[in-house]
Protein backbone atom coordinates (compact mmCIF):
# COMPACT_ATOMS: atom_id res chain seq x y z
CA UNK A 1 0.00 0.00 0.00
CA UNK A 2 1.42 3.38 -0.89
CA UNK A 3 1.71 6.27 1.50
CA UNK A 4 -1.22 8.30 0.18
CA UNK A 5 -3.54 5.34 0.58
CA UNK A 6 -2.29 4.68 4.08
CA UNK A 7 -2.81 8.31 5.00
CA UNK A 8 -6.37 8.27 3.72
CA UNK A 9 -7.04 5.08 5.62
CA UNK A 10 -5.68 6.65 8.79
CA UNK A 11 -7.77 9.78 8.38
CA UNK A 12 -10.94 7.75 7.82
CA UNK A 13 -10.18 5.50 10.75
CA UNK A 14 -9.42 8.36 13.10
CA UNK A 15 -12.53 10.25 12.04
CA UNK A 16 -14.66 7.20 12.72
CA UNK A 17 -13.30 7.03 16.27
CA UNK A 18 -14.53 10.58 16.84
CA UNK A 19 -17.85 9.97 15.13
CA UNK A 20 -18.50 6.87 17.20
CA UNK A 21 -17.68 8.72 20.39
CA UNK A 22 -14.61 6.73 21.35
CA UNK A 23 -12.51 9.86 21.32
CA UNK A 24 -13.37 13.48 21.96
CA UNK A 25 -11.79 16.90 21.44
CA UNK A 26 -9.26 16.37 24.21
CA UNK A 27 -7.53 13.73 22.09
CA UNK A 28 -7.21 16.24 19.27
CA UNK A 29 -5.66 18.62 21.78
CA UNK A 30 -3.00 16.02 22.58
CA UNK A 31 -2.25 15.44 18.91
CA UNK A 32 -1.81 19.16 18.45
CA UNK A 33 0.72 19.23 21.28
CA UNK A 34 2.95 16.73 19.51
CA UNK A 35 5.83 18.22 17.56
CA UNK A 36 9.30 17.41 16.21
CA UNK A 37 10.89 17.91 19.60
CA UNK A 38 8.61 15.23 21.02
CA UNK A 39 7.27 13.12 18.13
CA UNK A 40 6.19 10.30 20.44
CA UNK A 41 4.19 12.41 22.83
CA UNK A 42 0.81 10.88 21.99
CA UNK A 43 2.18 7.35 22.11
CA UNK A 44 3.74 8.07 25.49
CA UNK A 45 0.62 9.55 27.01
CA UNK A 46 -1.54 6.77 25.64
CA UNK A 47 0.88 4.15 27.03
CA UNK A 48 0.69 5.80 30.43
CA UNK A 49 -3.07 5.69 30.17
CA UNK A 50 -2.99 1.97 29.38
CA UNK A 51 -0.68 1.24 32.31
CA UNK A 52 -2.69 3.33 34.76
CA UNK A 53 -6.01 1.95 33.58
CA UNK A 54 -5.02 -1.67 33.77
CA UNK A 55 -3.82 -1.22 37.30
CA UNK A 56 -7.01 0.60 38.26
CA UNK A 57 -9.20 -2.05 36.67
CA UNK A 58 -7.35 -4.71 38.66
CA UNK A 59 -7.76 -2.70 41.85
CA UNK A 60 -11.44 -2.26 41.09
CA UNK A 61 -11.96 -5.95 40.45
CA UNK A 62 -10.33 -6.77 43.77
CA UNK A 63 -12.19 -4.09 45.67
CA UNK A 64 -15.56 -5.28 44.38
CA UNK A 65 -14.65 -8.85 45.16
CA UNK A 66 -14.36 -8.25 48.88
CA UNK A 67 -16.94 -9.76 51.24
CA UNK A 68 -17.61 -6.27 52.49
CA UNK A 69 -17.13 -3.73 49.74
CA UNK A 70 -15.49 -0.43 50.59
CA UNK A 71 -17.40 1.84 48.23
CA UNK A 72 -15.31 4.87 49.12
CA UNK A 73 -12.27 3.05 47.86
CA UNK A 74 -14.08 1.86 44.75
CA UNK A 75 -15.23 5.40 44.08
CA UNK A 76 -11.70 6.73 44.50
CA UNK A 77 -10.40 4.30 41.89
CA UNK A 78 -13.21 5.15 39.47
CA UNK A 79 -12.56 8.83 40.01
CA UNK A 80 -8.94 8.32 39.00
CA UNK A 81 -9.90 6.34 35.94
CA UNK A 82 -12.43 8.97 34.99
CA UNK A 83 -9.74 11.61 35.31
CA UNK A 84 -7.17 9.95 33.14
CA UNK A 85 -9.64 8.87 30.49
CA UNK A 86 -10.92 12.42 30.37
CA UNK A 87 -7.40 13.78 30.04
CA UNK A 88 -6.66 11.73 26.97
CA UNK A 89 -10.10 12.09 25.43
CA UNK A 90 -11.31 8.52 25.90
CA UNK A 91 -14.89 9.67 26.02
CA UNK A 92 -16.77 6.41 26.33
CA UNK A 93 -14.56 5.21 29.15
CA UNK A 94 -15.07 8.52 30.91
CA UNK A 95 -18.84 8.31 30.53
CA UNK A 96 -18.87 4.75 31.82
CA UNK A 97 -16.96 5.99 34.87
CA UNK A 98 -19.48 8.74 35.48
CA UNK A 99 -22.30 6.20 35.59
CA UNK A 100 -20.18 3.94 37.77
CA UNK A 101 -19.67 6.68 40.34
CA UNK A 102 -23.37 7.31 40.75
CA UNK A 103 -23.89 3.65 41.61
CA UNK A 104 -21.01 3.78 44.05
CA UNK A 105 -22.85 6.55 45.80
CA UNK A 106 -25.87 4.31 46.08
CA UNK A 107 -23.63 1.49 47.32
CA UNK A 108 -25.38 -0.80 44.88
CA UNK A 109 -23.22 -3.90 44.55
CA UNK A 110 -24.99 -5.45 41.57
CA UNK A 111 -25.06 -2.25 39.59
CA UNK A 112 -21.41 -1.48 40.36
CA UNK A 113 -20.37 -4.93 39.21
CA UNK A 114 -22.21 -4.33 35.96
CA UNK A 115 -20.53 -0.94 35.68
CA UNK A 116 -17.15 -2.53 36.11
CA UNK A 117 -17.90 -4.85 33.22
CA UNK A 118 -19.04 -1.90 31.16
CA UNK A 119 -15.92 0.13 31.92
CA UNK A 120 -13.69 -2.83 31.12
CA UNK A 121 -15.46 -3.32 27.83
CA UNK A 122 -15.12 0.32 26.87
CA UNK A 123 -11.52 0.37 27.94
CA UNK A 124 -10.54 -2.66 25.87
CA UNK A 125 -12.43 -1.30 22.89
CA UNK A 126 -10.66 2.04 22.97
CA UNK A 127 -7.34 0.39 23.68
CA UNK A 128 -7.74 -1.75 20.62
CA UNK A 129 -8.74 1.18 18.47
CA UNK A 130 -5.94 3.43 19.69
CA UNK A 131 -3.40 0.68 19.07
CA UNK A 132 -4.74 0.20 15.57
CA UNK A 133 -4.59 3.92 14.90
CA UNK A 134 -1.07 4.28 16.28
CA UNK A 135 0.06 1.29 14.25
CA UNK A 136 -1.27 2.91 11.08
CA UNK A 137 0.64 6.06 11.99
CA UNK A 138 3.84 4.07 12.53
CA UNK A 139 3.46 2.42 9.13
CA UNK A 140 3.08 5.78 7.45
CA UNK A 141 6.14 7.20 9.16
CA UNK A 142 8.14 4.06 8.37
CA UNK A 143 7.22 4.47 4.72
CA UNK A 144 8.55 8.03 4.81
CA UNK A 145 5.18 9.76 4.97
CA UNK A 146 3.88 12.30 7.45
CA UNK A 147 0.87 11.98 9.69
CA UNK A 148 -2.03 14.08 8.41
CA UNK A 149 -3.65 16.45 10.89
CA UNK A 150 -7.32 15.76 11.45
CA UNK A 151 -9.63 18.72 11.07
CA UNK A 152 -12.98 18.25 12.69
CA UNK A 153 -15.73 20.77 13.05
CA UNK A 154 -16.65 20.64 16.69
CA UNK B 1 18.80 39.11 34.23
CA UNK B 2 20.30 36.24 36.15
CA UNK B 3 21.71 36.32 39.61
CA UNK B 4 24.00 33.51 40.73
CA UNK B 5 22.00 30.72 42.31
CA UNK B 6 18.63 32.20 41.48
CA UNK B 7 16.90 32.50 38.16
CA UNK B 8 14.47 35.39 38.15
CA UNK B 9 11.29 35.12 36.17
CA UNK B 10 11.51 36.63 32.76
CA UNK B 11 8.47 36.84 30.59
CA UNK B 12 9.37 33.79 28.59
CA UNK B 13 10.71 31.53 31.32
CA UNK B 14 8.31 31.13 34.17
CA UNK B 15 9.19 28.18 36.36
CA UNK B 16 6.06 26.26 37.12
CA UNK B 17 5.67 23.58 39.76
CA UNK B 18 2.89 21.19 38.73
CA UNK B 19 1.39 18.89 41.32
CA UNK B 20 -0.82 15.95 40.35
CA UNK B 21 -1.12 12.38 41.53
CA UNK B 22 -2.11 11.20 38.04
CA UNK B 23 0.77 10.15 35.85
CA UNK B 24 -1.19 10.90 32.71
CA UNK B 25 -2.12 14.37 33.90
CA UNK B 26 1.45 15.18 34.93
CA UNK B 27 2.63 14.30 31.47
CA UNK B 28 -0.03 16.38 29.80
CA UNK B 29 0.39 19.46 31.99
CA UNK B 30 4.15 19.26 31.57
CA UNK B 31 3.74 19.32 27.81
CA UNK B 32 1.21 22.15 27.91
CA UNK B 33 3.59 24.21 30.03
CA UNK B 34 6.68 23.44 27.97
CA UNK B 35 4.87 24.41 24.81
CA UNK B 36 4.03 27.66 26.58
CA UNK B 37 7.77 28.25 27.11
CA UNK B 38 7.85 27.47 30.80
CA UNK B 39 10.36 25.56 32.81
CA UNK B 40 8.44 22.76 34.48
CA UNK B 41 8.90 20.63 37.55
CA UNK B 42 6.27 17.98 38.18
CA UNK B 43 5.67 16.25 41.50
CA UNK B 44 3.10 13.69 42.49
CA UNK B 45 1.88 15.01 45.82
CA UNK B 46 1.44 18.02 48.03
CA UNK B 47 4.07 16.67 50.39
CA UNK B 48 6.60 16.44 47.56
CA UNK B 49 5.65 19.94 46.46
CA UNK B 50 6.38 21.32 49.92
CA UNK B 51 9.64 19.40 49.99
CA UNK B 52 10.62 20.85 46.64
CA UNK B 53 9.82 24.34 47.80
CA UNK B 54 11.78 23.74 50.95
CA UNK B 55 8.77 24.80 52.96
CA UNK B 56 9.36 22.20 55.61
CA UNK B 57 12.75 23.73 56.26
CA UNK B 58 11.86 27.33 55.50
CA UNK B 59 14.80 27.62 53.13
CA UNK B 60 13.02 29.95 50.77
CA UNK B 61 11.42 29.28 47.42
CA UNK B 62 14.51 27.82 45.80
CA UNK B 63 13.92 24.27 44.67
CA UNK B 64 16.53 21.58 44.58
CA UNK B 65 18.09 22.96 41.45
CA UNK B 66 18.07 26.53 42.61
CA UNK B 67 15.19 27.66 40.42
CA UNK B 68 12.70 30.03 41.94
CA UNK B 69 9.13 28.87 41.51
CA UNK B 70 6.92 31.46 39.83
CA UNK B 71 3.66 29.56 39.72
CA UNK B 72 2.15 26.47 41.25
CA UNK B 73 -0.51 24.47 39.46
CA UNK B 74 -2.05 21.77 41.54
CA UNK B 75 -4.72 19.15 41.18
CA UNK B 76 -7.46 19.40 43.78
CA UNK B 77 -8.24 15.76 44.56
CA UNK B 78 -5.12 14.01 45.66
CA UNK B 79 -4.66 11.33 48.30
CA UNK B 80 -2.94 12.53 51.45
CA UNK B 81 -2.79 16.30 51.09
CA UNK B 82 -5.41 17.77 48.78
CA UNK B 83 -4.66 20.68 46.49
CA UNK B 84 -6.77 22.83 48.77
CA UNK B 85 -4.65 21.91 51.79
CA UNK B 86 -1.51 22.59 49.79
CA UNK B 87 -2.92 25.96 48.76
CA UNK B 88 -3.60 26.88 52.38
CA UNK B 89 -0.12 25.88 53.50
CA UNK B 90 1.42 27.98 50.77
CA UNK B 91 -0.72 31.02 51.40
CA UNK B 92 -0.07 30.85 55.13
CA UNK B 93 3.67 30.71 54.64
CA UNK B 94 5.52 34.01 54.74
CA UNK B 95 8.10 32.73 52.29
CA UNK B 96 5.71 31.51 49.63
CA UNK B 97 2.39 33.28 49.92
CA UNK B 98 3.21 35.51 46.99
CA UNK B 99 3.52 32.58 44.59
CA UNK B 100 0.32 32.35 42.54
CA UNK B 101 -1.47 29.03 42.90
CA UNK B 102 -3.85 27.64 40.30
CA UNK B 103 -6.15 24.77 41.19
CA UNK B 104 -7.17 22.15 38.63
CA UNK B 105 -10.13 19.87 39.18
CA UNK B 106 -12.33 17.57 37.16
CA UNK B 107 -15.26 18.55 39.32
CA UNK B 108 -16.98 21.89 38.90
CA UNK B 109 -18.42 22.25 42.38
CA UNK B 110 -19.21 25.85 43.14
CA UNK B 111 -18.49 25.67 46.86
CA UNK B 112 -15.16 24.08 46.07
CA UNK B 113 -14.29 26.81 43.61
CA UNK B 114 -15.30 29.51 46.07
CA UNK B 115 -13.26 28.02 48.91
CA UNK B 116 -10.20 27.84 46.73
CA UNK B 117 -10.55 31.39 45.53
CA UNK B 118 -11.17 32.56 49.09
CA UNK B 119 -7.98 30.90 50.21
CA UNK B 120 -6.15 32.87 47.57
CA UNK B 121 -6.03 30.69 44.48
CA UNK B 122 -5.48 32.69 41.32
CA UNK B 123 -7.71 30.56 39.19
CA UNK B 124 -9.68 27.36 39.21
CA UNK B 125 -9.33 25.36 36.03
CA UNK B 126 -11.72 22.59 35.13
CA UNK B 127 -10.05 19.49 33.75
CA UNK B 128 -9.20 18.37 31.20
CA UNK B 129 -6.86 21.32 30.99
CA UNK B 130 -6.31 22.70 27.52
CA UNK B 131 -3.62 24.82 25.95
CA UNK B 132 -5.92 27.85 25.95
CA UNK B 133 -6.30 27.50 29.74
CA UNK B 134 -2.56 27.40 30.24
CA UNK B 135 -2.01 30.37 27.96
CA UNK B 136 -4.58 32.38 29.84
CA UNK B 137 -2.94 31.52 33.16
CA UNK B 138 0.45 32.55 31.75
CA UNK B 139 -0.94 35.87 30.57
CA UNK B 140 -2.56 36.48 33.94
CA UNK B 141 0.73 35.72 35.70
CA UNK B 142 2.66 38.09 33.52
CA UNK B 143 0.07 40.80 33.99
CA UNK B 144 0.02 40.10 37.68
CA UNK B 145 3.77 40.48 37.81
CA UNK B 146 3.45 43.88 36.20
CA UNK B 147 0.76 45.04 38.56
CA UNK B 148 2.14 43.48 41.71
CA UNK B 149 1.89 46.72 43.64
CA UNK B 150 -1.88 46.89 43.17
CA UNK B 151 -2.47 43.61 45.02
CA UNK B 152 -5.48 42.92 42.85
CA UNK B 153 -7.25 39.63 43.19
CA UNK B 154 -9.08 38.48 40.09
CA UNK B 155 -11.98 36.14 40.35
CA UNK B 156 -11.88 34.10 37.22
CA UNK B 157 -14.46 31.48 36.62
CA UNK B 158 -14.89 29.77 33.37
CA UNK B 159 -17.66 27.93 31.67
CA UNK B 160 -17.99 24.35 32.68
CA UNK B 161 -19.02 21.19 30.98
CA UNK B 162 -21.90 19.54 32.71
CA UNK B 163 -20.53 16.27 34.02
CA UNK B 164 -23.74 14.45 33.31
CA UNK B 165 -23.90 15.24 29.64
CA UNK B 166 -21.97 12.97 27.34
CA UNK B 167 -21.06 15.94 25.30
CA UNK B 168 -18.26 15.94 22.81
CA UNK B 169 -18.08 19.67 22.44
CA UNK B 170 -15.70 21.50 24.66
CA UNK B 171 -17.86 24.50 25.45
CA UNK B 172 -21.23 24.40 27.08
CA UNK B 173 -23.81 27.08 27.05
CA UNK B 174 -24.27 27.33 30.80
CA UNK B 175 -22.07 29.60 32.80
CA UNK B 176 -21.49 29.68 36.51
CA UNK B 177 -22.55 33.01 37.94
CA UNK B 178 -19.91 34.81 39.95
CA UNK B 179 -20.58 34.96 43.66
CA UNK B 180 -20.16 38.50 44.86
CA UNK B 181 -20.99 37.45 48.40
CA UNK B 182 -17.89 35.38 48.98
CA UNK B 183 -15.52 37.45 51.09
CA UNK B 184 -12.15 37.70 49.43
CA UNK B 185 -9.14 38.79 51.43
CA UNK B 186 -7.66 42.23 50.85
CA UNK B 187 -9.42 43.00 47.63
CA UNK B 188 -11.11 46.21 46.73
CA UNK B 189 -14.16 45.80 44.53
CA UNK B 190 -13.59 42.31 43.31
CA UNK B 191 -13.49 41.51 39.68
CA UNK B 192 -16.67 39.57 40.31
CA UNK B 193 -17.85 42.64 38.52
CA UNK B 194 -15.98 40.84 35.89
CA UNK B 195 -18.30 41.37 32.97
CA UNK B 196 -15.44 42.54 30.79
CA UNK B 197 -13.57 39.46 31.97
CA UNK B 198 -16.54 37.22 31.27
CA UNK B 199 -16.98 38.46 27.76
CA UNK B 200 -13.25 38.13 27.22
CA UNK B 201 -13.44 34.51 28.32
CA UNK B 202 -16.44 33.84 26.11
CA UNK B 203 -14.59 35.24 23.18
CA UNK B 204 -11.63 33.07 24.05
CA UNK B 205 -13.79 29.98 24.29
CA UNK B 206 -15.21 30.66 20.88
CA UNK B 207 -11.68 30.88 19.55
CA UNK B 208 -10.78 27.56 21.13
CA UNK B 209 -12.22 25.46 18.38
Amino acid sequence: MEVGQMQRRLVDYTKSLFMEGFLDAQFLQLQQLQDESNPDFVVEVVSLFFDDSEKLLNDLTMALDQPSVDFKKVDAHVHQLKGSSSSIGAQRVKNACIAFRSFCEEQNIDATLRCLQQVKQEYYLVKNKLETMLRLEQQIVAAGGSIPMIELGF
Amino acid sequence: MEVAGEVLASESQLHVLAVDDSHVDRKVIEKLLKISSCKVTTVESGARALQFLGLDEEKGSLGFNGLKVNLIMTDYSMPGMTGYELLKKIKRSSAFREIPVVIMSSENILTRIDSCLEEGAEEFLVKPVKLSDVKRVMNDCIMRGETEGNNRRRVDKRKFEDDNHASSSSSSSSSIPSSPSSPLPSSPSTAATSSPLHSLKRAKLRDDN
